[in-house]
């Protein structure tokens, strides 16, 4: 029953991560490359009847978490105080300038919302990676100092920064896990791009095009580049590849979905683009998953062992009750989805009833 | 770690006390416009597609900053209350994974679809989109209601090696005693908010001689849901909530009560303020014998007091608990009489022109949010000492490894990005009221006009 609960875990967080994924790509595209009002309209109005659905995905898989593992969402929440109650900072800004700033016809107004709806995006894109690049190296349990254990062993406190370098008292950000920010930050880039793309029309869709051709060709260097991090920083992450090579098909996905993305969008194949984008997301998070698995979150000390899904889980009870009644809200959650983008469906961006102008 | 205890206490009580002025209106606003959009269809009135048009505009700001502000609870549960979560998490995650599956997405699904959709869906498609916004919401508010019902009694429970709090009986948590009152009781009460800000808006714009034929519909839409509302939060649901913190939490039932001594006869304190030094109320008004026979339905029944207890299982701000629920109460008896009143002159047809009422109805506007707001503080204050009644007290429940002086950083980040989100909330709020709902033209659904 953990590992079920493992899987529907590590499945809720990929579809998390692409889908709200290209809402912050487009952030950064809106950031980067949208250049007045009619782009900036597009980009919005492109993400505006979803991306609050999107970012749902993120408080449930928060709540499915708790339920499942509430051992670690204890753990890694108090341990990340700080990071945490900033990206919950960074969420509540980037939903606010998202939905304020048709508010005002003013000049002044639209910029200032327009600045922090990118940066706001651009910084939790960072911190996608930074995350995912935390879990891969693992986190100082129990707080060991010279063998000296100063909290209960699965808890741990990790600051924001310490020397930059993936050691004994690991902070949040060090060179691999602001490498992996760098990899998250080009993925969701080429994402939401490849979104807009396929929700408009028009000068913004030419001028992304040839940027993600060669964003894609930086983000290939950069992936490469940490996966020999990953492997520099925790070396256990391959074992179960080198053990069953037939696990190698979700990293393999991964790469020939990340050749694909330049390849179609050169065809001009908007759908199967976003699809290999999609592709590329989802695969690399499995790639981890089933590299860490059964472990959570990786100690990097040998006082204490890895938080595990076994060590970390709800009753064998809560989790079969539980089981029933994911069940029949995924049903539900599907049809939900698939009612909003059929209704939806198309270029919308040029839809004028979409973020109504109120100025 | 007492200040770390007290920071992470008032941090959380910040920002819930905070949030849930936005969901009590959601909430009842939910409701009330599911009715508009009933009566639009039913009276074939495009008035009203036109009236619920405006509120979706309030409902739109307004639920957006439930959502955000909402994010940060269940951020704190792990970030703050780590070794709470560490403990109940097997019970208390049940509930808040399913309110993120069963209600976030329908709410936040259709919302889109309703606030963008209008054309695309059609009246009966824009109905159900309203309906099913309206039950995700209320839905919601169950998860959560049943939630913080297991935090004041818990049921369904076996205590582990080690401390640990799991989960043995999943449907007990919502046959709970303590659940069902306490919904009908709260969801009463975000209905009474959302009809005094309709009814609120309304009254304003016939004092100023706008958007006449509008107003009407929200006065006399308000003060019709907003009169038996007002009644049905005190009588049945409030009254039977009271009696079970009586039966429950006897010691927390003294407190808000003011009864210092166990009494027959007990009276009901209207007025007076709590002495703690000398264990008395002081410039008391009472109305004997009153609090027994509403507590047991018995003039001499015998009420026990404070003195019944050890203090250490008192609640540990004793004047501000009794404040609250008398603020509560009392603004409760406020609002019965003056809905009963306006609608007495809507049954006469004589609201529109009485410019008295309609001043009362606009100031009132405000205050069902510090009834609300009152209404919890008595729930949250009344359980202390404990987080989890009789089984985890307060300061055990705190994260292990996270200092004082981080708690304090983000509880003072807080306060400030609040600052600026209420600021902004009622500018906007403010912005939409003062442009108005515009006169109705059916002929007019927007998208279709020539931009």
């Amino acid at each position: 029953m953990e590992s079920v609960w493992f899987c529907i875990l590590v499945g809720m967080l990929a579809i998390y991560v692409i889908l709200d994924g290209f809402d912050f790509g487009a952030g950064i595209v809106h950031l980067f490359v949208a250049r007045g009002e009619n782009d900036k309209k597009i980009v919005a109005r492109s993400i505006g009847p979803f991306w609050d659905g999107n970012e749902v995905w993120l408080i449930a898989s928060g709540g499915v978490l708790f339920f499942a593992f509430p051992v670690l969402f204890a753990s890694a929440f108090s341990g990340f105080y700080l990071a945490l109650i900033i990206v919950v900072w960074l969420f509540i800004l980037r939903g606010v300038s998202l939905e304020l700033r048709n508010h005002l016809g003013n000049e002044l107004w639209k910029t200032l919302w327009d600045f922090l709806f990118g940066v706001s995006s651009l910084l939790l894109s960072l911190f996608f990676g930074v995350a995912l690049g935390n879990v891969i190296r693992g986190v100082n349990l129990g707080g060991v100092e010279n063998h000296q254990s100063m909290y209960d062993a699965i808890y741990f406190f990790a600051p924001l920064w310490n020397s930059f370098r993936p050691d004994d008292n690991p902070g949040l950000l060090d060179w691999f896990t602001l490498l992996m920010g760098t990899v998250s930050i080009l993925t969701l880039f080429i994402h939401g791009a490849n979104w807009i793309i396929l929700k408009s029309e028009g000068t913004l869709a030419d001028r992304l095009r040839p940027l993600i051709v060669k964003a894609s060709f930086v983000l290939g260097v950069l992936f490469l580049l940490s996966v020999v991090g990953a492997y520099f920083v925790r070396p256990t992450l391959f074992d179960r590849y080198f053990d069953n090579p037939l696990w190698l098909a979700a990293p393999l996905i991964s790469a020939a979905s990340l050749f694909g993305i330049p390849f179609f969008v050169r065809r001009r194949e908007e759908l199967k683009a976003f699809a290999a984008s999609c592709l590329f997301i989802g695969g690399s998070l499995i790639t981890t998953a089933i590299g860490t698995f059964p472990s959570l979150l990786h100690s990097v000390n040998t006082v204490h062992s890895d938080i595990t899904i076994y060590s970390a889980a709800n009753t064998e009870y809560g989790l079969s009750i539980g089981a029933w009644w994911w069940t029949i809200a995924f049903v539900l959650v599907c049809s939900y989805f698939f009612i909003q983008h059929r209704i939806f469906r198309g270029k919308i961006a040029g839809d004028e009833s979409i973020y109504e102008d109120h100025g | 770690m007492e200040d770390a205890l007290l920071f992470s206490r008032l941090q959380f009580g910040f920002t819930v006390t905070f949030h849930y002025l936005f969901p009590q209106l959601t909430m009842g606003l939910a409701l009330l416009i599911v009715i508009m959009k009933s009566l639009a269809i039913w009276k074939r009135d495009a008035g009203y597609d036109q009236a619920a048009r405006f509120w979706a505009k309030i409902f739109a700001v307004n639920f957006v900053m439930g959502v955000i502000t909402g994010i940060p609870l269940e951020f704190q549960f792990g970030t703050n209350w780590a070794r709470f979560s560490e403990l109940t998490g097997s019970v208390i995650g049940q509930t808040l994974a399913m309110e993120g599956m069963f209600s976030f997405f329908l709410e936040s699904s259709f919302l889109g679809l309703f606030l963008f959709g209008e054309k695309r869906l059609g009246p009966t498609g824009h109905w159900i989109a309203a309906f099913l916004v309206f039950l995700g919401s209320w839905l919601s508010g169950y998860l959560i209601i049943v939630t913080h019902a297991w935090m004041q009694h818990p049921v369904g429970y076996e205590i582990l090696e080690g401390g640990k709090i799991v989960l043995t009986d999943f449907w007990a948590l919502f046959t709970n005693p303590w659940a069902t009152w306490e919904y009908a009781h709260t969801m009463l009460g975000a209905i009474v908010t959302a009809s005094f800000v309709m009814t609120g808006v309304g009254a304003f714009y016939l004092l100023r001689k706008i958007h006449a034929e509008q107003a009407r519909r929200f006065v006399t839409l308000g003060v019709i849901v907003g009169s038996i509302a007002s009644i049905l939060v005190a009588f049945p649901t409030g009254d039977r909530q009271a009696k079970n913190i009586a039966q429950f939490q006897p010691v927390t039932f003294a407190a808000m009560e003011g009864l210092f001594r166990t009494e027959r006869e007990a009276g009901i304190s209207l007025i007076g303020q709590p002495n703690m030094a000398q264990r008395k109320l002081d410039n008391p008004i009472l109305v004997p014998g009153v609090l027994s026979f509403l507590t047991y339905a018995s003039f001499d029944a015998e009420v026990k007091g404070l003195d019944a207890f050890a203090e250490e299982l008192w609640p540990t701000n004793i004047p501000l608990l009794y404040y609250s629920y008398h603020i509560m109460a009392g603004l409760g008896t406020i609002f019965i009489g003056a809905m009963l009143l306006a609608l007495y002159y809507v049954y006469r047809k004589k609201i529109f022109g009485s410019r008295w009422l309609l001043w009362m109805l606009m100031l009132l506007a405000p205050f069902p949010y510090v009834a609300n707001t009152a209404g919890w503080f008595t729930a949250e204050i009344g359980r202390q000492p404990w987080l989890v009644y009789n089984l985890i007290r307060t300061e055990s429940g705190i994260s292990p490894t996270v200092s004082d002086g981080n708690i304090l950083f983000t509880f003072i980040g807080f306060v400030g990005l609040y600052f600026l989100l209420g600021t902004l909330f009622l500018s906007l709020v403010g912005r939409e009221i003062y442009k108005g709902p515009g006169e109705p033209d059916p002929d007019k659904v927007p998208g279709t006009e020539v931009a």
